[in-house]
Formats: C-alpha cells, structure tokens, sequence
C-alpha cells in the first residue's frame, strides 16, 4: 500500500531537511548582514552539512521512505558521505579562493548557499528508487551547478562554461525524461523494483517492441553519462571544467560525478540486474540484450578517449578534465562484471578519486591565488619555488596514474581484481594499458615542475589555511594506499546493501 | 627449515627510516645530510652481512624460505606482509647493500637539492630491497612499482642534458611491463583455491589451478609471456631495450650504477623467481626462445657497444650483451647454466658498477665521454688506467676474474642443450674484447692530448668507492666456491621444480 503522506516519513528525511534548512537560514542570514556575512554565510553553510551528516549517521533509519519513492540504505548512506564531503571541502576552499571570494563577484555569498542547494539534490539523487524522483533529483542537482558553473559575470570563459552546460544539460535530460517516459509505458511503473519485475519478463513477451526497450534504456542512459562525463557525452566537461571557477571544477568533477554514478549504479543493479539468490556476491543481468557488453564498450572508449586527449592539452584545468572522463571509464569497468566485488571497487574508486582528484584542483587553486594561471607551462620550475605545492601536487598526480604506494593504485587493482575474478581480461587489458598512457601526461605537469629548471627564483607562499588542506589531502593519498581495510569494509557494506530483495 | 627473524624488514626499511631522518635536516647542512646516508646504508649493509651470517646454505628455497616474516595486511584480500630469502635472493640483497652503500660516496658531488637525491635514494634502495625479500605477489608489486617513482627523480632531476626524455622513457617501458604483469599475478590470485598471493603457496598447489581457463589449453602460456614481458622490459631483453641507452646514459654517475648493478638484476631475478617455478611447464616450452633472445641480446648489444663513440654508451651496451649470458644460462637450466646465470648477475652488478664509477671519474674531469676525445691518458692517471684495465679485463671475462668464471658456467651449462646457440654466444666475447681492448687503447694510450696537460688522478674518495669491488672481482674470480655455494641448494631445488635432472 503507498503510504505517500506518512507523518513518519518527514523525519526520515531528516538530513535532507537539515540542508534545506542550511539554505533558507543561509539566505535570511545574507539578507540581514549583507556585504560582511560573506564569510559567516560560508561557515554557516559548512556547519549545516556536518550536522546533516551527523544526522545522517545517527538517525539510523534505513528502508523505504515515501512508500518507496526514496530508499535510505548503507548505499545511499555511504555516498551522501562523499557527497558531503566533496560540497564541504568545495566550501573550505571557496572560501580562501581569491576568484571567488576577491573578485566583486554579486552576491557572491549565494554562492555557498548554491552549492548546499546542489548538496541536497545529490542527496535526494543517490537515494532515489522511483524514475520521477531520480529525475527531480537530478534537475535540484543541475540548476545550481549551471549558476554556479557561470558564476563569475566578467569572465567570458565562465559565462559561456555556464551558458554550454545548460544547453548540454537540458539536451541530456530531455533525452532522460523521454527514456523515462517510455519505460514508463512499457513498464507501468516508476519504481526501480517494479521495473525490475517488467525487465525481468520481457523475454517473455514476444508481442513487446524490444526496440522500444533498448531506446528507452538508452535515452535514460544519456542522463547518467552526461552527469558523470562518459563517451559519448562528454564533450561538455572540457570547456565547462575550463571555464567555473576552480572550486566549482572540483565540486563537479568529484561531488557531481559520484552522485550520478550512484545513482546509475542503484538504476543499473536495481532496474536491469537481479541478485542471485542463490550467490549473493553476484548478480544477474535482465533484458533481453547484453547491456553489460554495452557498458563495457562505452568504459573502454570513455577512457580511452579521456586519455588520449588529455595527451595534447596544455591547460591543467582541461587536462584534469580529460583525467576526469578518464576516471569515469575506469569506473564503469566495475559494472559489467556484475558482482559485489565490482560493485564494492567502483564505491572505493569513488571515495579514492575524490581524495586525490580534489587534491589536484586544489594545487591547482593554490596556485592560481599567487598568480600562477593553470596554463602547464607556468608551472615551470615550481618545484624550487614552492616545494611544498609541487610535492602534494605530484603526489596526486602520481595517485590519479595509479602508481604504489598512493591510493589511486588500490582504487584500480581493486576494479581490475574484479574484471579477472569475472574473465572480462579484455576490458582488463585496455584498462591497465590506458593507465600507462595516462602516466605521459600526468607526468608532463610533474616534468614541468621538478624537471625544468625555474626561470623565477620568487618563492611562492601558498595561503597557511590551504596548505594545510592540501596536506589534509595529501596525507590520506598515501595511507589509503598503504592500508586502506576500514575504507573497504565501508564500500563492501555499502555494495552490499544495494539491491538486496525485499 | 624455515626459520623466522624480523632481520629482513629492518634491512628493507632502515633505508627508508633514513630517508625520513634525512627530510628533518635543516636546510645547508648539506654534509650532515650526506653523511645520515652514508649511516642508513652502512646499517643496511651490515645487516645483510650479519644476514649472510645467520643464513643456512643447505636450506632449499623456492618454496622455503629462511628469515621469514608473515603476518596479515589486507586480510579480506589474503594480502600478507611476506618476506624470506633463500639462495636467489641472498647474493642479490647483498649486492644491492654494497652497491648502494658505495654509490653514496660516489654521489657526494652532488650539489643540488641535496636532501631530495639521499632521500629519493634511499626510498630507492628500500624498494629495491623488498623486491628480493618479499614472497607475496600483491608486497612483490608495490615494492617492484615503488621503485620507478624515485628512479624518474633521480634520473630526471639530476640527469644529463636528455634527462627528461630518458627519464619519462624509462618510467612508461617500465610502466607498461608492470601493469601485464598485475593482471596476471590477480590471474593467478583468483585461479588459486583458497585465493592467495603467496609465492611459495602457489608454486607448491600449482597442480590444483594450473588448469585451461576461459577455454584456453594456453592460458597459462599467456600469463607466462605478461610476467616475462614484465621482467624482460627490466632486464631489458631485446628488443625491449631501446630505453636502457637513455637511461644509462643520461643518469647520474651513481644511479646508472644502481641501474646497471641491481636494477637490471630484478628482470633476471623475477624470471628466476616467478616464470620458473610457477610455470615450469611453460619455461620448458619458451627456453629454446629465451636461448634466441639470449644470444640476440650478447651479439646485437656487444655490436653496438662497438659502435658507441660515448663511453657510457659503450658501458650500456655493454651491459644488454652481459645479460645475455645470464638468459643464456637460464634457458639451459642444467645446473651449471642456472650457477652461471645467478652468479653473473652478481658479477655484472660489481664489474658494470665499477665501469660506471670508473666513467664517472673522468666525466668529473673532462666533462665529457667521447672515447675519441682523450688519448694518452695513462702518463697523467697511472692508477686510474690501471683499475680501468681491470675492470675491463674483468667484463670482457679474462680467466682469474669475475666474468671469466659466470661466463664460462654459462657456456658450459649450454653446450649440452643448444649447441649452436652456444657457438654463436661465445663469439660475443671475443666482441666484448673487441671494443673494451679498442676503447682503452683509443683513451690511454696514444700521444697525450694537449688538452688533459693538467688532468688529475683518481682521488682517494673515488678509489674507496671502487676498491671493494675490484677485490671482489679478483676474489670471485680467483675462487667462485663460496659465493656459489650459497645458491647451490636452491638451484637444485629449482632443477626438481622444474622436472629437470638436478646436478647436472
């Protein structure tokens, strides 16, 4: 039976309210202290997401919310973990970020405000078991990060960052809604589980249009690839990573990108896989086509492409950015594979390349505060001017390369382990080829700055406060790369939780 | 017997507590720098030789271990800190605790970033280190790909005027290799029942997951080609060298002794280790090829040694035809072969790491390596021709050296196997004479080039470096029986593994 208005289930969302709460607070707090509250109104927003995460862990509700509309499990759990953690560091670093908080940028205090906005998207989307509110989830997701992609008024890059991923964004989920809808029609349903049901039988039914199956999955598809930036829409990342302010970059590429995954992989487990009662390490694909084959052909191209331009740019935000869609190929690879295992990779990689990618957008940060544009070739010789930086920054870099003893290294043999356990060797071949090919380019920025010799001799002094964030982010790189068990255990029990029959 | 001791993890990661201590020096306290190196190798070294003390030669190896270390890392995956020697890894722990020691000395004429190099080298010898005393495949791995970090710094930072290109190209072949070998060392994690990453484990249940996968019969051949890919690229194999020249070339004076001495060790020694025992079957079926590539390796590298104007490159060369003989005498797998391979990879590391040290002296001097470019050196630095003379006497395998006595196992332990290889091979050394006699004629003897009127002899912190190293090459050279003697047993006991007549 629904029970869509249980008074219960108000207080089920409490983290959420929470959030909403930061931001109406946030709002009125603006109004009333004005041009000084800049910094409270951040804090103050900062605050919020550690009381929501609080919430999130001590309430201790799991089930259904909403007759089902929103599913609160390890899962969702562990991912709103992340989701916060990615929004709060954007904040912290927003705050020291002289592009943002310099600039007379209007009104920049909504900014914080806009991304606990973005924050409680996520939150929604990572828990949504129902089409509808996936799709809602995604458009609170979208609409602050479209405003804040474009934030700053008088660069002409960010305006028109802003004025592509709107265009992109709307095109992708236009093209959501109408898989939405036709899975709708076929299905009867909006409910993950009832899908399932349908997907499950449609072998069955000789009279059902099977084309009309694939597009639908196909058309909802382009929603999740374009969130998380995999082939073939991924060409919007590049500019827009370019052209937002940095924090905002970071933000997208981590907090944005592990929200559509999330919600990707609870569609794809939920909607077009089965656990196998038998064996709960793995699961069993439904359809009647062999989607995971599909999914394993877009990782392959998605990184091979992310990889191979990121070969040829000189701009370290775009090359990162390249990096980015990269990274979402090697994820995809813990899909096809169908089991607890890749399931339990792909959150670990997650929680992995937050870590060392923030890092990298934060050297990036740091730099562009003394001046230093991220064009590759100003980081000449950065390694006699400002040691400490250019040390953190390799450490990322190597990281995000996969290379012992960092974290980024565990991150892949994981997704890899999974790939041989399940015999996709090919897929595993491509992966760990494409992870040579991405040394060349990481280790172009590293050459720049320790190789070449330094034209300046001025030292740069980085910000105290994002020095030390930095080494917040640095130091973890390589102890998960040492021991990274408590970590794991966290991504098997979320992997766990996902999918489990009723 | 297997016995347990934690001497093993304090000889690999002293250097890397030095590496630390070296961080917390102030800034300009160069010489103390230095010197905490000079004290974190020293130890290092000393434990290896109290190690050598304590080790038990009759023990058999491969599959038993002595020194052992085991306890749980990663308990969900079977990850174990795993470490143990037997009679492979022994002369080689050894050798990269002399060698590394030494090349402190040798680096002392580094003025830039002076805590960055120590700390990168001793980073360095701690990864170097773990790679020959750790037994988990997963431990193996990290240490093998901890390495390459401190390589490329050492390379790039402190290289010559190609260092970026050399460094970046040692660091993507390297690379390359590793990752195959990843795959299938997780092959074998999940064809293994319980699944494990331990060496000995697995080489003793191979019966039970040596079987055709995804319906494959060659499956395994596969994962036999990916490791020894891994560990050719290392070794290099042709025609996987093309990066050892850029290296070699462009690395400092100390690091292309580390290059040579031990680095290139670890393709030969993982083959030893891993290729063999895990796949004996498949050893068998590619010998004949490793026997090829072996003589490939002496021919081609000693012809282009020959034609090198620079006499690093000629070093480097030099270097691919030596490994050569080690291929040459694993692909035999007699017994006499498999001593000859292992000792000549001892004996490379001492002789090649006196040649370096040796181009290294005059490239302080005269600030370049042209061969031509000298003449008549021997009036200026008596002393210095004449331990140049014995080095290359010694690489080149004049008997009553070094080289004369692994080249000859080599040789001898092939005969019986692959009788034309052999004959090709052995034409490698009278090559091998060829240029080293024709480059000190063309740097020593000869009217004096006006230029070097005021060149200085070898000083006396460049002769402490090279003097243990010479005596060793005389020493072995003289009387191979105790260094051998150390890796009898195992070498038997991999004959057995291997299903070949053990002794002979």
């Amino acid at each position: 039976m629904l029970e869509l208005l249980n008074p219960r289930d108000i207080a089920r969302i409490s983290p959420e309210l929470v959030l909403v709460a930061t931001f109406i607070i946030g709002l009125v707090m603006d109004l009333v202290l004005g041009k000084r509250g800049g910094k409270a109104v951040a804090v103050f927003s900062i605050l919020g997401l550690v009381v929501a995460v609080f919430v999130d862990l001590l309430a201790g509700f799991l089930g259904d919310i909403f007759g089902g509309m929103i599913v609160r499990d390890n899962f969702a759990v562990f991912l709103q973990l992340l989701i916060v953690l990615a929004a709060a560091m954007t904040l912290l670093i927003s705050i020291w970020t002289s592009e943002v908080s310099d600039k007379p940028t209007a009104g920049h205090r909504e900014y914080y405000l806009m991304v606990v906005a973005a924050t409680i998207g996520m939150f929604f989307l990572v828990g949504s078991n129902n089409l509808l509110m996936l799709y809602l989830s995604m458009e609170l997701l979208s609409l602050p990060s479209y405003l804040l992609v474009g934030w700053l008024k008088r660069s002409r890059k960010s305006t028109e960052a802003g004025i592509k991923y709107i265009v992109y964004g709307a095109g992708a989920s236009c093209s959501m809604i109408y898989g939405i809808s036709l899975l709708y029609g076929l299905s009867g349903s909006l409910y993950f589980d009832k899908i399932q049901i349908f997907v499950a039988t449609i072998g069955s039914k000789p009279d059902l249009p099977a084309a009309t199956f694939i597009l639908a999955v196909l058309f909802t598809s382009a929603g999740f690839f374009f969130k998380v930036a995999a082939f073939p829409f991924f060409q919007w990342a590049p500019d827009v990573y370019e052209g937002a302010p940095t924090p905002i970059t970071a933000f997208l590429a981590v907090g944005s990108k592990a929200a559509g995954m999330g919600a990707m992989l609870r569609f794809i487990f939920v909607c077009l896989a089965k656990r196998d009662p038998g064996n709960m390490d793995v699961f069993t694909a439904l359809g009647s086509v062999d989607w995971p084959l599909f999914i394993a052909i877009i990782s392959a191209v998605t990184m091979t492409v992310g990889n191979f331009m990121a070969l040829i740019q000189t701009n370290a935000k775009r090359l990162l950015a390249y990096s980015s869609i990269a990274h979402a190929g090697y994820m995809l690879m813990g899909i096809p594979v169908l089991s607890l295992l890749g399931l339990q990779a792909v959150l670990f990689y997650l929680v992995v390349y937050l870590i060392m990618n923030l890092g990298a957008f934060l050297s990036i940060i740091v730099l562009e505060n003394r001046g230093i544009s991220p064009e590759i070739k100003n980081y000449r010789g950065l390694g006699a001017r400002a040691p400490a930086i250019a040390v953190a920054f390799s450490i990322f870099l190597f990281s995000l390369v996969g290379i012992p003893p960092f974290a980024g290294f565990i991150g892949k043999v994981y997704l890899f382990a999974a790939l041989i356990k399940a015999n996709w060797y090919w897929l595993a071949v491509i992966g760990v080829l494409n992870s040579v090919v991405s040394l060349y380019y990481y280790a172009g920025i590293v050459r720049r700055m320790f190789l070449e010799k330094t034209i300046e001799e001025a030292q740069i002094e980085p910000v105290p406060f994002l020095r030390m964030i930095l080494w917040l982010l640095a130091i973890p790189t390589i102890l998960l790369g040492v021991y990274w068990a408590p970590v794991m255990k966290m991504a098997h029990i979320a992997a766990y939780s996902l999918g489990l029959p009723k | 017997m297997q016995t347990s001791s934690n001497i093993l993890s304090w000889i690999t990661f002293t250097p890397l507590i030095g590496a630390a201590v070296i961080l917390l020096v102030p800034r300009g306290r160069e010489d103390l720098m230095r010197w905490m190196a000079v004290l974190a190798t020293g130890i290092t070294l000393a434990l290896t030789i109290v190690m050598l003390g304590m080790y038990d030669k009759a023990d058999p190896g491969i599959t038993q271990f002595q020194f052992v270390v085991q306890k749980d890392w990663i308990k969900s995956f079977n990850i174990q800190y795993f470490m143990g020697v037997d009679g492979l890894s022994v002369p080689l722990v050894i050798l990269t605790g002399l060698l590394s020691f030494l090349c402190i000395f040798a680096s002392w004429g580094i003025e830039r970033w002076v805590k960055a190099y120590m700390s990168l080298f001793l980073l360095l010898e701690t990864g170097m280190l773990g790679v020959f005393c750790s037994l988990d495949m997963f431990l193996f791995y990290v240490f093998w790909e901890v390495m390459l970090l401190p390589m490329y710094f050492l390379i790039g930072i402190w290289g010559g005027p190609r260092r970026e290109y050399a460094a970046i190209k040692f660091f993507l072949y390297t690379l390359f290799g590793s990752v195959l070998m990843l795959l299938g060392i997780l092959a074998l994690y999940f064809a293994s029942e319980p699944h494990t990453f331990s060496l000995p484990q697995l080489i003793l249940t191979r019966a039970q997951w040596a079987k055709p996968l995804l319906g494959l019969a060659f499956f395994w051949k596969i994962v036999f080609i990916a490791f020894f890919i891994g560990f050719a690229i290392k070794v290099p194999i042709f025609p996987f060298h093309t990066w050892l020249p850029d290296a070699h070339v462009e690395a400092p004076t100390a690091i292309s002794v580390i290059l040579a001495g031990v680095l290139l060790k670890m393709g030969t020694y993982g083959i030893l280790r891993m290729n063999y025992p895990l796949f004996p079957d498949e050893a068998h079926w590619f010998s004949w090829f490793l026997a090829l590539l072996g003589v490939i390796n002496i021919i081609y590298g000693s012809l282009c040694a020959m034609a090198q104007s620079d006499l690093k490159k000629l070093v480097a060369y030099s270097s691919v035809g030596h490994m050569g003989f080690c291929l040459i005498g694993m692909a035999a797998m007699t017994s006499q072969g498999l001593h000859g391979a292992v000792l000549q990879m001892w004996n490379h590391g001492i002789i090649t790491g006196m040649l370096f040290l040796l181009v290294g002296v005059v490239y302080d001097r005269a600030h370049h390596r042209d061969i031509d470019g000298f003449g008549g050196l021997a009036t200026k630095m008596p002393i210095y021709a004449g331990v140049v003379s014995l080095a290359f006497m010694a690489s080149l395998g004049l008997p009553g050296l070094a080289g004369f006595i692994s080249e000859a196992l080599c040789f001898l332990g092939m005969w019986p196997i692959y009788p034309v290889f052999t004959a090709i091979a052995v034409s490698g050394v009278v090559l091998g004479a060829a240029y080293f006699l024709w480059s000190y004629q063309r740097i020593f003897f000869g009217p004096l080039n006006e230029k070097y009127e005021n060149i200085t002899d070898i000083n006396d912190r460049e002769l402490f470096t090279l003097i243990p190293l010479a005596i060793l090459a005389v020493f072995v050279g003289v009387y191979p029986a105790p260094v051998l003697s150390w890796m009898t047993a195992t070498l038997n006991h991999l004959q057995q593994i291997l299903g070949v007549t053990v002794g002979i």
